[in-house]
């Protein structure tokens, strides 16, 4: 399992400057969280739609008892919905409530050195800048790095602005 | 802090509130012994317990107060100002108890030697006072100490004691707490008069933690347990079922528990569901089981939380006592069902919008004495307080027997803030006025009292309430008193809750505001009907105001809006909140379920049409509606179905300027022909229905007096007559003062449509054909009917020869309103000639044909008002004709357009006398600027 290898290799790294994300795919796109903050991965399920709630909010549902905001991603990110295919959905955190971003496929856990984390470039889609917290060079492809509180924060204040 | 310094601050702050009722009590019967030894008792206790405690400044206040308290029992006059330095020296208490609490437990600095210097003065004048009045301790004491004959020598020892050497500040006072340890045991086998309740009672006093140092502090320490054991034996006699084997529990751990017991439910919701849809499951007898215990349990919890609200009474009699002083008016607190349980949570909440509210009533609601005497009324004010059970929840009721809300007064102050208009508020019932005072910044009071009218009060009251999911409701007489009815859940934790479907999703209604629930079928009895889109029910011969679930939180999406509104096939969940009630019409009705209302994440709090969401016994999520959300949006919606059509009259005016047609308001009539005809509302002046018998016939033409005048009437196709008997409906047409009635068999309805003649007529009387409500209906031409009433109807105003000379050219694309408009300008006196574009004006203009004025539409095709106007302004040859805009849509920000295009005024289309000011206005001013 790549995720055990990674594991290893993290305690390697331990003490060094290093980071573990999970990574999610939206809408093809690499994104990055940092692992401390993901709870848990799951298949959202029978979600209950909240009317009159931001566009992005999808709904709630059931996880083990607990209610979970789910946040469509694609939607916050202004893409276009997906078609008929599984979703997927990264349990998350923020200020003692649980959230589930929905996401399109997970990943894998990725250890990468905090420093090589660039700035968002200047020309980056307003919208995605405001909650990019940088960006990973990978081999191959760029990984995106999901600021939660940013995500998040900015759901906050904008219904309230409106 | 230890645990004991602890202990005594709960203690005291319970003592405490009950020496500020009862003091109150006692100033008003001061003879009253029983009251007086409660207290005394109480003081005394804080007093020992400080001195073990090494509380100094406590101490010391509470002797001096203590001090004070015994001049009373030997029989000094108990007057209000020694009461209220009383009641000072246990806010200080309550003062340093709160600081010493936060300090964790160190005495705060202070000097209290002012305080203790009063209260030393006042027991030295009580001392003066009391010549003669000891004998009254003695008897006062004796009816207590009677029933114990082994006491008995003793307490006359101490009731000597007393009398012989009254107490001097510092000085400890063995007697008192002799006659406490007497009074405890005497009261306990009063109370139960049982031998193992003596016992028990011994126990506890037998019992002292702390290990005494000597026999004098060992004797105060066993006071304050000797008191317990006593207060305790008084509850059980009072309530009758409170065990004197109670513990402390701190509030987290009951709400923990109620939590893991609402999860609890939570599961074996989920679990009973399951087996549900297994017929034969073995685990049905041990869920069976289970769902008991669970139930049983979830009650055990509840009481728990559960309170009297005499609790949050506690502090009223005090704050009543105070304001009866500065306010002064004597007033009576009288509060029934003070044992009314409900959830601690509830009861935190309702506090202080209780207090709030009988500080109002002691300050606007009652009356100065002066003025009650004059109506007849006792001096003394009564505030009651009332609280008792009702279904799934607790009614208090706050009641005074003042003067009442002052309607005209209320009335006033909304129109000076604006809240209403005068005319607005002239149609409203007593109780819609009342409610205003529940707006933000309202406020009768006309000046700001230190109690109240600084307008902050009775919206935040308001809130408070309904924040818990309750209601509050007002009744007031004029001149008999108001009262305030509040009616709030006994739990906010567990709630029950109707399930119901709208646009394919579920919701969960709390039962609390639901009604009762109607099946609604467009063949039924009760079936939706419709004002102007708006839907109604007729229920018991009251119009319920309809609203679509789904419409109202938005779900349909696109086209699905018409044909979901459409299916009139459902159930109307009738609720009621505060005195709103109004139906929701739902796709399907469930089954109630009881919930555990889980908050919603802070993202979605803003949402005020739910008040939280649940997992249901399926294990889905669903969220609960918030019935003052819907209330508030129901509301909100009339207005914004106003606003709506607004939006949609500026769509029609778009389409217009393409289809040239418009949509406006039309009366449907019938009159001769079965088929329907039209005629614009906003001629018609009113509708009016005749007695036959009133009809009269004179110079050949039927007349009717109306408003003191004689109105013709006219008929729609000659040789109509009127009915012969019963009422004659008819169109009254007024202008100027004159008025025509025009006879119509029946009249419709009122309809907002289009009005596209397509067919015109040649017929007189009659403009055209066009479909309304589909079907073909005739559109009246007025200008035809006016002059058979009044045949100098057009000709006879402001008929001046020079008007007459003024020729007008009327640009307007619908012929509705050139058929309209034409004969009113005519009847100005102008002389009209219409086109029916720009492009045709331009050509009669360019032809040589002289204009004195020009009066466009806007919403023209191909060439609008505003372009005609600018061109008109770029030719030197027309720069200087006065040009009229006249349009649907007037807005400032068109009227500015209008402005800037070189328009000399700006006309709505239907207000026809402002059209003809306005012609002479830019008439006159021409004159003016020729001459």
């Amino acid at each position: 399992m790549s995720v055990l290898d990674q594991k290893l290799d993290t305690d390697e790294n331990a003490g060094s400057d290093m980071i573990q994300y999970v990574t999610v795919v939206i809408g093809g796109q690499l994104f990055g969280l940092p692992i401390s903050q993901v709870h848990d991965v799951f298949v959202p399920e029978s979600v209950t739609r909240v009317p009159m709630s931001a566009p992005e909010v999808a709904g709630v549902l059931n996880l083990r008892g607990r209610i979970v905001t789910a946040i469509n991603m694609r939607r916050r990110l202004h893409l276009p919905p997906l078609e008929d295919e599984q979703m997927m959905a990264v349990g998350i955190e923020y200020k003692q409530e649980s959230y589930g971003l929905v996401i399109d496929t997970v990943g894998e856990v990725l250890t990468l050195p905090a420093a090589s984390a660039e700035t968002n470039p200047s020309n980056l889609d307003r919208r995605w800048a405001e909650i990019s917290g940088g960006v990973h060079r990978l081999d191959g492809q760029l990984m995106v790095i999901l600021d939660v509180d940013r995500l998040l924060g900015a759901m906050f204040t904008e219904p309230m602005a409106a | 802090m230890d645990d004991l310094l602890r202990e005594f601050i709960t203690e005291t702050n319970e003592s405490l509130d009950v020496v500020d009722v009862e003091l109150v009590k006692f100033e008003q019967e001061p003879n009253n012994a029983t009251i007086l030894d409660n207290i005394f008792r109480l003081v005394h206790t804080i007093k020992g317990t400080c001195g073990f405690l090494g509380l100094p400044r406590l101490e010391g206040i509470a002797h001096a107060a203590e001090t004070l308290m015994g001049k009373f029992r030997d029989g000094a006059p108990v007057t209000q100002e020694a009461v209220s330095l009383i009641l000072i020296s246990i806010d200080q208490i309550k003062d340093i108890l709160g600081e010493l609490e936060a300090a964790e437990g160190e005495e705060p600095q202070g000097d209290d030697s002012e305080l203790i210097g009063k209260l030393e003065a006042m027991s030295a004048k009580a001392d003066e006072a009391m010549a003669g009045g000891g004998s009254a301790e003695e008897e006062a004491a004796a009816p207590v100490e009677e029933p114990v004959a082994e006491a008995v020598a003793e307490a006359e020892d101490s009731a000597e004691q007393t009398l012989e050497r009254p107490l001097r500040p510092g000085e400890v006072s063995l007697d008192e707490l002799e006659r406490a340890f007497q009074e405890t045991e005497i009261e306990v086998e009063i109370a139960e008069s049982v031998v193992e309740e003596i016992e028990e009672a011994a126990d506890e006093i037998e019992e002292p933690a702390p290990a005494p140092v000597e026999p004098k502090v060992e004797a105060k320490a066993k006071a304050p347990e000797a008191m317990k054991a006593g207060e305790a034996g008084e509850k059980k006699a009072a309530g009758g079922g409170v065990s004197n084997q109670s513990i402390r529990v701190a509030v987290d751990t009951l709400e923990h528990l109620m939590t893991m017991v609402s999860e609890l439910v939570l599961t074996r919701n989920q679990l009973l569901e399951i087996v549900r849809r297994h017929e034969d499951s073995e685990f049905k007898v041990p869920l069976q089981r289970l769902s008991n215990v669970t139930a049983e349990l979830q009650e055990g919890v509840m009481a728990t939380r559960m309170q009297p609200i005499g609790n949050a009474w506690q502090k009223l009699p005090r704050i009543v006592r105070d304001l009866s002083q500065e306010l002064a008016k004597p007033i009576e607190l009288e509060m029934i069902g003070a044992d009314t349980e409900l959830d601690r949570q509830v009861l935190e909440m309702i506090k202080d919008p209780l207090t709030h509210m009988v500080r109002n009533s002691a300050d606007h609601g009652l009356e100065r004495p002066e003025d009650r005497r004059a109506v007849g009324k006792p001096e003394k004010g009564v505030i009651t307080l009332a609280a008792y059970h009702e279904g799934g929840h607790i009614i208090i009721e706050v009641r005074d027997d003042g003067a009442g809300i002052n309607v005209d007064k209320v009335k006033a102050k909304v129109v000076e803030r604006g809240l209403a208009t005068e005319a607005e508020v002239e149609k409203m019932t007593d109780s819609q006025i009342h409610k205003f005072i529940f707006a933000a910044g309202f406020s009768t009071a006309a000046e700001v009292t230190s109690v109240s009218g600084r307008g902050v009060g009775m919206d935040v009251v308001r809130n408070n309430i309904e924040l818990i999911g309750g209601t509050v409701d007002l009744r007031s007489v004029h001149g008999k008193g108001s009262s305030f009815i509040i009616k709030i859940p006994l739990t906010l934790a567990i709630v029950s809750t109707l399930i119901v479907e709208a646009g394919g999703d579920r919701f969960a209604i709390p039962q609390l505001s639901v009604v009762e629930l109607v099946r609604v079928q467009t063949n039924s009895e009760h079936r939706i009907e419709r004002i102007k889109d708006t839907p109604v029910l007729r229920l018991r011969n009251k119009l319920l105001p309809l609203v679509h679930l789904s419409q109202l939180l938005g779900i349909y999406e696109g086209e699905d809006v018409e044909k979901a509104i459409d299916a009139d096939n459902g159930f109307i969940v009738v609720m009621q909140v505060g005195s709103q009630t109004f139906g929701v019409v739902v796709d399907g009705v469930f089954h109630t379920e009881e919930i555990v209302v889980k908050p919603m994440s802070t993202m979605l709090r803003n949402l005020d049409m739910f008040s939280g969401n649940t997992i249901l016994g399926d294990g889905s999520v669903i969220m609960i509606i918030d019935p003052n959300g819907i209330a508030g949006a129901m509301a909100s919606h009339a207005s914004s179905s106003v606003a709506e059509s607004q939006e949609d009259e500026h769509e029609d005016l778009q389409s217009k300027a393409i289809t040239g047609q418009t949509s406006i308001s039309l009366l449907l009539f019938r009159a001769g022909d079965p088929e329907p005809k039209a005629v614009p509302l906003s001629l018609v002046t009113r509708l009016e229905e005749f007695e036959v018998s009133k009809i009269e016939r004179s110079n050949g033409r039927d007349l009717v007096q109306y408003r003191g005048a004689l109105m013709p009437l006219v008929y729609v196709n000659d040789g109509d007559s009127h009915k012969s008997e019963g009422t004659q409906p008819m169109l009254v047409f007024s202008d100027s003062g004159r008025s025509m009635g025009l006879v119509v068999d029946e009249i419709v309805d009122i309809v907002e449509d289009r009005m596209n003649i397509e067919v015109g007529s040649e017929r007189p009387g009659v403009l055209g054909s066009a479909i309304v409500k589909e079907r073909a209906t005739e559109i009246i031409d007025l200008g035809y009917y006016l002059p058979q009433a009044f045949e100098d109807w057009f000709m006879r105003k402001e008929m001046d020869i020079q008007a007459l000379t003024k020729k007008v050219l009327f640009v307007d694309d619908s012929s509705f309103f050139r058929n309209m408009l034409t004969p009113v300008l005519k009847a100005a006196g102008y002389d009209v000639t219409t086109c029916v574009g720009p492009a045709q004006a331009f050509e009669l203009l360019e032809n040589g044909d002289q204009f004195h004025a020009i009066v466009s539409d806007i919403e023209m095709p191909e060439i609008n008002g505003f372009e005609f106007c600018e061109s008109l302004r770029r030719d030197p040859r027309f720069r200087n004709i006065p040009v009229l805009a006249l349009s649907s849509m007037v807005t400032p920000a068109s009227i500015e357009r209008g402005r800037q295009a070189g328009f000399d005024d700006y006309v709505a289309k239907f207000d026809r006398p402002g059209l003809i000011a306005a012609l002479k206005d830019v008439f006159s001013g021409e004159m003016g600027a020729a001459a």
